[in-house]
C-alpha cells in the first residue's frame, strides 16, 4: 500500500513540475530561449505571493489574481528590455544573460528576504484530504495543482492552435521574417508569448510555495525539474511535458520510498537513461 | 619603366613580434615563483585562490567562446578532482601526486559523459551539464568513507611544516596556471585552434568547408573536464577539507562565466583580465555579502548584452594589442598583395 501511495503522490507531484515546465517550453518553443532564470523567478514569485496573503488577508489562491498578471507585465518588459536584445547579439548571449539574472535574482532575494525558508500559508487546502482509503489519502492542494496543469496545457494547447493571436504566435515562432512582411510586430508577438510564460512561471511559483517551503536558493533545482519533464516528455510537446511531470514525479516517489535520500537522485537516473536510450523524449509530438 | 619587384609575402602569428610579452610572460612567471620567499602567507594564499578561478575561466573560455558549448555543469569536475585527491590520500597517495591524477581522471569521466549530454542542443546542453553535476554530488555523498553531506579532511599533509605546506600549494598552483595558460595557447595554434577559431565565428559555414565540427567540440570538452580537476584538487589542497555542497555548488559556473565574459570570450587574455578584475571587486564588496554577487552578476549582463567581446575585446580593438597571438598576420603591403589579400584582410578583420 506504501507502493501505491507512493505512486499517487509521485503522479501528482508530477502535475506541480508540468506547471513549471510549461513556461520553460513556451519559451522555448517560440523564442527559442531558455531562461535559466526560470526557477529563481518562479521562487519571486511566491515571495511576491507571500507579501500580498499577508498584506492583504487574501487566502492562498486569491494571491494569483494579482501576483499573475504582474508577472505577465514582468514577462513582457523582460523580453522587450533584455532577452531581445541578447537575441539579437547571438543565442550564446541569451544563456549567459539569463544565468546572470538568475545569479543576481538569487543573491538579491538572500539580501532582501534572509536566507530563511517561507512557505505560504495554504490554511484548509494544506491540511485537508480526500480519504481513499485508511492508507491512502490525497490532498486538497495537490488535486488543484494537478488540475491547473491539466487545465493549462489544454487552455494553452488550445490558444496556439485555435486563437488568432496564438496563431500570430506560432507563425513569429515558425518563420520571424515572413511573420513580420505580412504584418506581424515580432518583438511585440514575442512579448505576449513571454507574457504568457511568465503567468504560468507565477503560478508554479505560488502552487511550489503552497507545497512545501521556499528560500533564496531554491530556484535552480525547480528549473531543473522543469527541464527534466520537458526532456523526458519530448521537447516541443506539451502534453509530453504533463507525462514528463508524471514520470519524474513517479521516479522521485518511489526512489525516496527506497531510501528517504535517494528521491531526487533517483529523478536524475530516469532523465539520464531517457537521454541516453531515447534523446528526443517518449512521446514525441510539435507542440505548433 | 620597370616594374617594381615585389616584396615577399610573410606570414606570422601577429602584425607586430610577439617576443616582448613572451619576454614579459617569462618575468611575470619567475617573479610569481619567488614570491613564497618575499611575502607572507595569507598572500600567496589568496593568490591560490585566484589561480584556481583563472584556471576554470579559461577551461570555460574554451568550452564556450570557442567551441560555442555554454556548460553551467564544470562543478561536476571541480567536485569529482577533489574527491579522487582524497580517496588517493586516503590510500596513501601524496596529494600533490594526486592533481594530475584527478586532472586525468576527470578527463577521462568526461569522455562517456560527452555522448550523453552532447545529445542535448545547445540551449538545452547548458541545463544538462547541470543535471549531471547534481546527479554526480548526489552520488558522492551516498559514500559514507567520502564523509557524506558533512564533508571530510584530506589526510597526508599533517605532519608537514605549514609554511612549506602553503608554499608547495602555492607553486602547484602557479604550475596549474602556467599548464592551463600555455595549454590553451598552443592549443588555439595548432590546427585543431583553427577549427575551433572557425567554429567561434562561423559553426555553420565551419561545418560547411569540412571543419570536425563534433570531434573538435568533444576534445574541447574533455580538456575542460581536465582543467576543472586540477582546479578541484588544488582546492581540496588549499583548504585540506572537502565538503560536497561546496565543491559541487553552481557558485563555481557563475564565477567561471562572469569572469570569461567580463573578461571577454573568444581570447586568451580575456579570462586573464576577467579574473583580476573579478578578484578586486570580490575584495572591495567583501563585507557587503551577497551583494556583491548581484553587482558582478549584473556587470557580466551589461557585458553580456552591450559589449559582447568583453573588457579585452575593447582595450585590444582601442590599442591593436595582443599578448598571445594565435592568428595569422599577413606581410608584404605592395601591389601584389594588395588585391585579392588585402581586400581578404579587410574583411576578416583579425589576425
Amino acid at each position: 500500500m506504501q507502493w501505491v501511495n507512493a505512486i499517487v503522490q509521485g503522479i501528482l507531484l508530477g502535475g506541480l513540475y508540468a506547471l513549471f515546465a510549461c513556461g520553460l517550453s513556451l519559451m522555448f518553443g517560440v523564442m527559442r530561449v531558455v531562461n535559466l532564470a526560470h526557477g529563481d523567478f518562479a521562487v519571486l514569485a511566491a515571495y511576491l505571493a507571500l507579501a500580498v496573503i499577508t498584506g492583504l488577508h487574501v487566502p492562498m489562491l486569491w494571491s494569483a489574481l494579482i501576483v499573475a498578471p504582474l508577472f505577465a507585465g514582468l514577462g513582457y518588459v523582460v523580453q522587450r528590455v533584455i532577452i531581445q536584445r541578447s537575441l539579437d547579439v547571438s543565442p550564446v548571449t541569451t544563456l549567459l544573460v539569463t544565468f546572470g539574472l538568475s545569479i543576481v535574482l538569487q543573491n538579491g532575494m538572500l539580501e532582501a528576504f534572509s536566507a530563511n525558508s517561507h512557505s505560504l500559508p495554504s490554511g484548509v487546502l494544506a491540511a485537508g484530504s480526500f480519504r481513499l482509503s485508511p492508507q491512502l489519502s490525497v490532498g486538497y492542494l495537490s488535486l488543484i495543482v494537478f488540475a491547473a496543469a491539466v487545465a493549462l496545457i489544454a487552455g494553452l494547447q488550445l490558444f496556439l492552435s485555435r486563437a488568432p493571436l496564438g496563431r500570430r504566435i506560432r507563425a513569429a515562432a515558425d518563420d520571424p521574417e515572413a511573420a513580420a512582411i505580412v504584418g506581424t510586430d515580432v518583438r511585440h508577438v514575442f512579448g505576449i508569448a513571454a507574457a504568457i510564460a511568465f503567468a504560468t512561471v507565477a503560478l508554479a511559483g505560488i502552487a511550489f510555495g503552497g507545497y512545501s517551503s521556499f528560500d533564496p536558493a531554491a530556484g535552480p533545482q525547480r528549473l531543473i525539474f522543469a527541464f527534466e519533464a520537458v526532456v523526458i516528455g519530448g521537447i516541443g510537446s506539451l502534453w509530453g511535458t504533463l507525462l514528463g511531470g508524471i514520470i519524474l514525479g513517479v521516479a522521485q516517489a518511489l526512489g525516496a520510498q527506497v531510501d528517504s535520500g535517494f528521491g531526487v537522485l533517483a529523478g536524475h537516473l530516469v532523465f539520464l537513461a531517457v537521454l541516453a536510450l531515447r534523446p528526443s523524449g517518449l512521446f514525441r509530438v510539435r507542440l505548433t | 619603366m620597370s616594374e617594381p619587384t615585389p616584396r615577399p609575402i610573410r606570414v606570422t602569428r601577429s602584425r607586430r613580434p610577439a617576443t616582448a610579452s613572451a619576454v614579459l610572460s617569462a618575468i611575470a612567471v619567475v617573479a610569481l615563483l619567488s614570491l613564497p620567499y618575499v611575502v607572507y602567507a595569507n598572500v600567496t594564499s589568496l593568490l591560490v585562490n585566484l589561480f584556481i578561478l583563472l584556471v576554470l575561466a579559461t577551461m570555460w573560455n574554451l568550452l564556450a567562446g570557442y567551441a560555442g558549448l555554454v556548460s553551467v555543469g564544470q562543478q561536476a569536475y571541480i567536485g569529482l578532482g577533489a574527491y579522487i585527491v582524497l580517496v588517493l590520500a586516503q590510500n596513501g597517495v601524496s596529494p600533490f601526486l594526486g592533481i594530475p591524477l584527478a586532472a586525468a581522471g576527470c578527463a577521462i569521466a568526461a569522455l562517456p559523459l560527452s555522448l550523453l549530454v552532447f545529445r542535448l542542443r545547445n540551449e538545452y546542453f547548458a541545463i544538462g551539464t547541470w543535471v549531471v553535476a547534481e546527479a554526480v554530488q548526489l552520488i558522492a555523498v551516498r559514500f559514507p568513507s567520502l564523509g557524506g553531506g558533512t564533508g571530510a579532511s584530506l589526510p597526508g599533509l599533517g605532519g608537514w611544516d605549514p609554511a612549506l605546506r602553503l608554499a608547495l600549494t602555492y607553486w602547484a598552483a602557479l604550475a596549474v596556471v602556467v599548464l592551463a595558460l600555455a595549454g590553451a595557447y598552443l592549443l588555439l595554434r595548432s590546427r585543431l585552434g583553427l577549427d575551433l577559431t572557425a567554429i567561434r565565428d562561423d559553426e555553420v559555414g565551419a561545418r560547411s568547408v569540412g571543419v570536425g565540427v563534433s570531434r573538435a567540440k568533444r576534445i574541447v570538452y574533455v580538456v575542460a573536464a581536465g582543467g576543472a580537476g586540477a582546479a578541484g584538487s588544488l582546492l581540496i589542497i588549499s583548504q585540506l577539507n572537502v565538503q560536497a555542497g561546496s565543491v559541487f555548488s553552481v557558485q563555481w559556473s557563475a564565477y567561471m562565466i562572469f569572469v570569461a565574459v567580463i573578461g571577454g570570450l573568444g581570447t586568451i587574455e580575456g579570462p586573464i583580465l576577467g579574473t583580476v578584475i573579478f578578484f578586486a571587486l570580490q575584495q572591495t564588496l567583501a563585507e557587503r555579502g551577497a551583494w556583491y554577487l548581484v553587482v558582478v552578476g549584473g556587470l557580466a549582463v551589461l557585458i553580456a548584452m552591450y559589449a559582447p567581446q568583453g573588457l579585452w575585446g575593447l582595450v585590444s580593438e582601442r590599442f591593436d594589442l595582443r599578448l598571445f597571438p594565435v592568428g595569422y598576420w599577413l606581410h608584404g603591403d605592395d601591389a601584389h598583395t594588395e588585391g585579392f589579400f588585402g581586400r581578404l584582410r579587410r574583411l576578416v578583420g583579425r589576425d
